[in-house]
C-alpha cells in the first residue's frame, strides 16, 4: 500500500555559526566547530539533511570546583586541579568544545581578578586546540571586569563570551565585536524574551552568525519540560521564518543536573534511587538527549561517561535514515 | 475530524423533547461537541446518526488498553505532535523484558523486584507498568513455564513476544481473562496471529520496516476484524526510528486510519545499557505508546519514570500542591515555621528534607500559582504581601508560640519588607537550597 511520507518544508533556517578560528583565520585553534544551519526539525533528514551535528562542550573550571558533586570530583580526580590538564583530557576524550566557567573566586579564597581570568583562559587555549566558550560568574560588574580583558587578550580566537542577559549585554557584545569573538545570550525560558534579547544584541551591529542563545533549561525532574517546550517552540519559530529566533541553541544539562539532590547526594537517599554514580550519569544523559531531540545545538556536560554516551547517541541520530 | 455543534445538530431528531436534560436539541449538540455529555443521553438518535457520530468522534490514534491480573495500561488518544500545542495524554507504558530461556527462578526474582519497585517523585508513586516475555526458546512448554513464573510474582499487564502463534498460544493459556499484547504479526504469520488475538482478546502488534508495510498489514488485519493494534516499526538506529515514529504520528493526526494506532519501541538487545537508556529516552519524548527495556536497575528506571511524567505533564498546569500550613513530623507550638511556594517540586524538595531528617516544623505553603520560589518571586507571586496574607489567612499565630518565620535563602531581599508586613514576627533568612535545611535547623534554629 503506497503511503505518502508527510514532509514539512519550511521557509526559514537556523543561522550557521562557526566557533573558534585556526591560525589561518586569525586564531590559534587546531580546528573549528560549525553549528546550526538546520532547515528542518531535529534529525528529519528525509526533509533536509541536518547540515551540522549537535556538539558537546565539556565544562571545566579555572581551579578545582568546590561545589561540584563528589561523583564528578572523584571521577576527574586530580585532573580537575589544573585547567590545562583538564582541558587536554576533555579534548582527548572526544569533546567538541571546552567551556570554561568562572566563579566568584580567583586564587585561593581571593576574589577573582582580571589577571587571574586572562591567564586561566590563556592556559586553556595553550593546552587544547578546541574552540572555547568562556562564561563569567553571572554578576554584572564581575562579568564585565573579566570578560572585557579576556576578549582583548584573545582577539581573533572567536571565543563564545557570556552570558549576555537583558540587564547586561552591551559591554560584552561591544568587546566581542571589537575582538572578533562570539557571544552567548541567555533568557529565562521564554520565547519572547529570547527574541527580545536577540533584537537588542543585533541592533548593536553584531551579526546573527556570531550569536548563540541559551534559552535556559531545567534538569530532569526539575522543570525540564519547560525548557524542552520552549526549545521546540523557538525552533518552530525559526523554521517558520522568524529571524530573531534563528540562532543555534546551547543548553547546560551538566550544570542543571549535577546540582540536583539525585546527583549531588549519595547518602541517606531512598533505595529506589539506585547506584549514585550511575544515577548521576543517567540524570545528565537523559536530560541532554531529550534536549537534543528538542533542538539543542550545543549541550554542556560534566561527566566523561556522559560525553561518551551522548556522543554515541548524536552519532546515531546523524545517520541518514533508511526509510 | 471532530464535528461542530451545528453539524451534530443536523443528525439529531430536532424535536426538542428535553429528555436529555437540555431544553433543545441544539443545546445538547453543543454539549456533545464539547464532549461534556454522552450521545446515549438522547434516547432518540437513529442508528445511522450513531455510526456517523461515533466515527467522527473516534480519536486519530486508537486507545489501546492492556489488562493484567491487576492493573491496566493505556496508550493512544494523542492529538498533538508537540506537547505545547495541548498536551500528551497517555504516558507510555514501561515494560521490562525477560527471556523464556532464562532460569524460571531468575525470571521470578527479576519480575518480583521490578514489580514491587516504586519511587516517590513529588508525592507521586512512580512504577513500571508490566513485563514483556520473549519466547526465545521457540518451545510452547518452556514459554508457558516462563509466563507462569512471571505470574507467580506479579499481576501487572504483559506483552508476549514471539513469531510462532502456537508457542504464544501456550503462554496465553496462562492468562485467562487478561488483555495482553502479542508481538507480533508480520508478513508471513499475520493470519494466524489475527485469529489468536481475536480469540484471546489480546491486542496485537504489527511489525514492519516501513510505513507501507505497516499500513498494508493493518488494513488486512482490520478486514479480519482486529482493531486493537499497536504499530511496531522494526528499524535499527535512533535516526531511522525517530523518522518513522514522527511520520506515523503526523499521518495519524491527519486521520490516516491505517497508522492511527499507538506504537511500541524496543530499547533492548543493544548490548549496552548506556545506549538502551537513550533509545528509551527518545521513545518517551518522541511518541511511543509502549517502551520495552531489557534491564531493570533503579538508577535508570527512576530517571526514566521521571522523564515520562515530565514530558506528559500538562503544559498549562504546573503540578502543584494546595496552599496551606503543612504539619511536618507532628510539630509543637514551639517548633520552627518555614515558608515556601505551592509548586510541587518546590514543596516536596523542602518537605522531604525536613521529613527525612525527622525534624518537626510548620511549613507555610503560599499560593504562588504553582511557581517555584524564584519564578514566583520574579513574577510578583511570592512577595512580602502574599506571604503575610498566607500567614494571616491560615491562622499561623494561633498555632505557634515562637514568632519566627524562615524564608528561602534565594529571596533574602524580602526579609525587611516582610517584617514590616508582619509586625511582631522575626524573619530569618534560611539557606538557598533545601538540602541544607536540616543542617540549618539543627544549628541556627535551636
Ligand atoms: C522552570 C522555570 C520557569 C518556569 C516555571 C516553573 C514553575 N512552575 O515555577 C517558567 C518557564 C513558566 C518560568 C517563567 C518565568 N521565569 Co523562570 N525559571 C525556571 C527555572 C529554570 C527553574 C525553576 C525551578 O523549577 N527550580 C526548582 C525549584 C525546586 O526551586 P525553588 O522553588 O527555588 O526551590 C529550591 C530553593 O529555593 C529551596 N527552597 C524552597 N523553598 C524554601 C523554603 C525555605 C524556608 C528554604 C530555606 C529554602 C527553600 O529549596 C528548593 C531546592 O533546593 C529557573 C532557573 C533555574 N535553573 O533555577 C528560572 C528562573 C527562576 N526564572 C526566572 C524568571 C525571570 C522568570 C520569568 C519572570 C521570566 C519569563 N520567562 O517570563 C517568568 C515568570 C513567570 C510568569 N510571569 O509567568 C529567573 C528569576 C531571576 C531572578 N532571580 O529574579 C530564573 C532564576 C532564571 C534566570 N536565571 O533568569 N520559569
Ligand atoms: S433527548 Fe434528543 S431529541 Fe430530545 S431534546 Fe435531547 S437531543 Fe433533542
Amino acid at each position: 500500500m503506497p503511503v505518502e511520507i508527510p514532509k514539512d518544508s519550511w521557509p526559514g533556517a537556523v543561522s550557521t555559526v562557526t566557533l573558534g578560528a585556526t591560525s589561518d583565520e586569525g586564531g590559534s585553534r587546531s580546528s573549528t566547530v560549525t553549528i546550526g544551519g538546520e532547515q528542518s526539525l531535529p534529525f528529519m533528514h528525509f526533509e533536509h539533511p541536518t547540515p551540522n551535528r549537535p556538539v558537546i562542550a565539556m565544562e571545566i573550571a579555572p581551579t578545582r570546583p568546590s561545589d561540584w558533586s563528589a561523583v564528578l570530583l572523584e571521577a576527574w580526580g586530580s585532573t580537575a586541579d589544573d585547567p590545562a590538564v583538564w582541558a587536554e583530557a576533555c579534548e582527548e576524550a572526544g569533546a567538541d568544545l571546552i567551556l570554561l566557567q568562572f566563579g566568584l573566586k580567583g586564587t585561593g579564597d581571593d576574589p577573582i581578578t582580571a589577571d587571574f581570568a586572562v591567564s586561566a583562559v590563556k592556559t586553556v587555549l595553550g593546552a587544547s586546540g578546541l574552540p572555547l566558550v568562556v562564561l563569567g560568574p553571572g554578576q554584572i560588574e564581575i562579568d564585565n571586569s573579566i570578560l572585557v580583558p579576556i576578549a582583548d587578550a584573545t582577539k581573533g580566537e572567536r571565543i563564545v563570551l557570556g552570558r549576555c542577559e537583558d540587564g547586561n549585554y552591551r559591554t560584552i557584545v561591544a568587546s566581542a565585536m571589537a575582538n572578533d569573538h562570539l557571544v552567548l545570550g541567555r533568557t529565562p525560558m521564554d520565547v519572547n524574551l529570547a527574541k527580545q534579547l536577540n533584537i537588542l544584541m543585533t541592533d548593536m551591529g553584531l551579526p546573527l552568525d556570531r550569536i548563540v542563545m541559551d534559552p535556559t533549561t531545567g534538569a530532569l525532574g526539575y522543570g525540564i519540560e519547560y525548557g524542552y517546550s520552549v526549545m521546540e517552540r523557538l525552533r518552530l519559530a525559526a523554521l517558520q521564518g522568524d529571524a530573531m529566533t534563528q540562532l543555534p541553541m546551547l543548553v547546560n544539562p551538566g550544570f542543571e543536573t549535577w546540582k540536583t539532590k539525585e546527583s549531588k547526594v549519595g547518602e541517606g537517599t531512598p533505595d529506589a534511587w539506585g547506584d549514585w554514580a550511575e544515577r548521576g550519569v543517567n540524570w545528565e544523559t537523559l536530560t541532554a538527549v531529550s534536549l537534543i531531540e528538542a533542538g539543542a545545538d550545543v549541550v554542556v556536560l560534566r561527566h566523561l561517561e556522559s560525553l561518551k554516551r551522548v556522543g554515541a547517541a548524536i552519532g546515531e541520530l546523524m545517520v541518514l535514515e533508511t526509510v | 475530524m471532530a464535528l461542530s455543534g451545528i453539524q451534530i445538530y443536523k443528525m439529531l431528531p430536532q424535536t426538542n423533547c428535553k429528555e436529555c436534560g437540555f431544553p433543545t436539541c441544539l443545546a445538547f449538540s453543543m454539549k456533545l461537541a464539547a464532549k461534556q455529555v454522552e450521545l446515549d443521553d438522547c434516547p432518540y438518535v437513529t442508528e445511522e446518526s450513531k455510526t456517523l457520530l461515533a466515527e467522527s468522534a473516534a480519536p486519530p490514534i486508537r486507545l489501546v488498553t492492556l489488562k493484567g491480573q491487576n492493573g491496566e495500561v493505556q496508550a493512544g488518544n494523542e492529538v498533538v505532535l508537540f506537547r505545547h500545542e495541548k498536551k500528551f495524554y497517555n504516558r507510555p507504558g514501561i515494560f521490562i523484558q525477560v527471556l523464556d530461556t532464562e532460569d524460571v527462578a531468575a525470571i521470578s526474582d527479576k519480575t518480583e523486584a521490578a514489580s514491587s519497585y516504586s519511587v516517590d517523585y513529588v508525592g507521586m508513586e512512580l512504577r513500571i507498568d508490566g513485563f514483556a516475555i520473549e519466547a526465545a526458546s521457540g518451545d510452547g512448554a518452556t514459554f508457558a513455564a516462563a509466563v507462569e513464573a512471571v505470574r507467580a510474582s506479579t499481576g501487572l499487564p504483559l506483552i508476549l513476544i514471539g513469531d510462532d502463534p502456537a508457542v504464544l498460544s501456550s503462554g496465553l493459556d496462562k492468562l485467562e481473562g487478561e488483555a495482553p499484547l502479542i508481538v507480533g504479526a508480520h508478513e508471513t504469520n499475520w493470519e494466524t496471529m489475527a485469529a489468536l488475538a481475536s480469540d484471546r482478546g489480546a491486542a496485537l502488534a504489527v511489525k514492519g520496516g516501513s510505513l507501507e508495510e505497516l499500513a498494508e498489514l493493518v488494513e488486512r488485519l482490520n478486514e479480519k476484524g482486529v482493531e486493537d493494534l499497536v504499530l511496531y516499526p522494526a528499524v535499527e538506529g535512533m535516526s531511522t526510528s525517530l523518522a518513522l515514529n514522527t511520520q506515523i504520528r503526523r499521518l495519524a493526526l491527519k486521520n490516516f486510519r491505517p497508522l492511527g494506532y499507538p506504537t511500541i519501541a524496543f530499547a533492548t538487545d543493544s548490548g549496552d545499557p548506556g545506549r538502551s537508556s537513550l533509545l528509551a529516552a527518545q521513545a518517551v519524548c518522541k511518541y511511543a505508546g509502549f517502551v520495552v527495556l531489557d534491564t531493570f536497575t533503579p538508577d535508570l528506571i527512576y530517571p526514566m519514570l521521571v522523564l515520562r511524567v515530565n514530558i506528559y505533564t500538562d503544559p498549562q498546569k504546573p503540578i502543584q500542591v494546595q496552599p496551606a500550613i503543612y504539619e511536618i513530623n507532628d510539630p509543637k507550638p514551639s517548633d520552627p515555621v518555614l515558608v515556601t511556594t505551592n509548586f510541587s517540586i518546590t514543596y516536596f524538595s523542602v518537605a522531604n528534607e525536613i521529613e527525612g531528617a525527622g525534624l518537626p516544623a510548620w511549613l507555610v505553603v503560599t499560593d504562588a500559582e504553582g511557581m517555584s520560589v524564584l519564578t514566583a518571586w520574579a513574577a510578583g507571586k511570592f512577595d512580602a504581601e502574599t506571604i503575610a496574607k498566607a500567614v494571616k489567612e491560615f491562622g499561623l499565630a494561633e498555632k505557634v508560640d515562637k514568632k519566627v518565620i524562615v524564608i528561602p535563602g534565594h529571596t533574602a531581599v524580602l526579609s525587611g519588607e516582610l517584617e514590616e508586613e508582619l509586625p511582631g514576627w522575626e524573619i530569618k533568612v534560611g539557606p538557598r537550597e533545601a538540602v541544607d535545611l536540616p543542617g540549618y535547623m539543627k544549628t541556627v534554629l535551636t
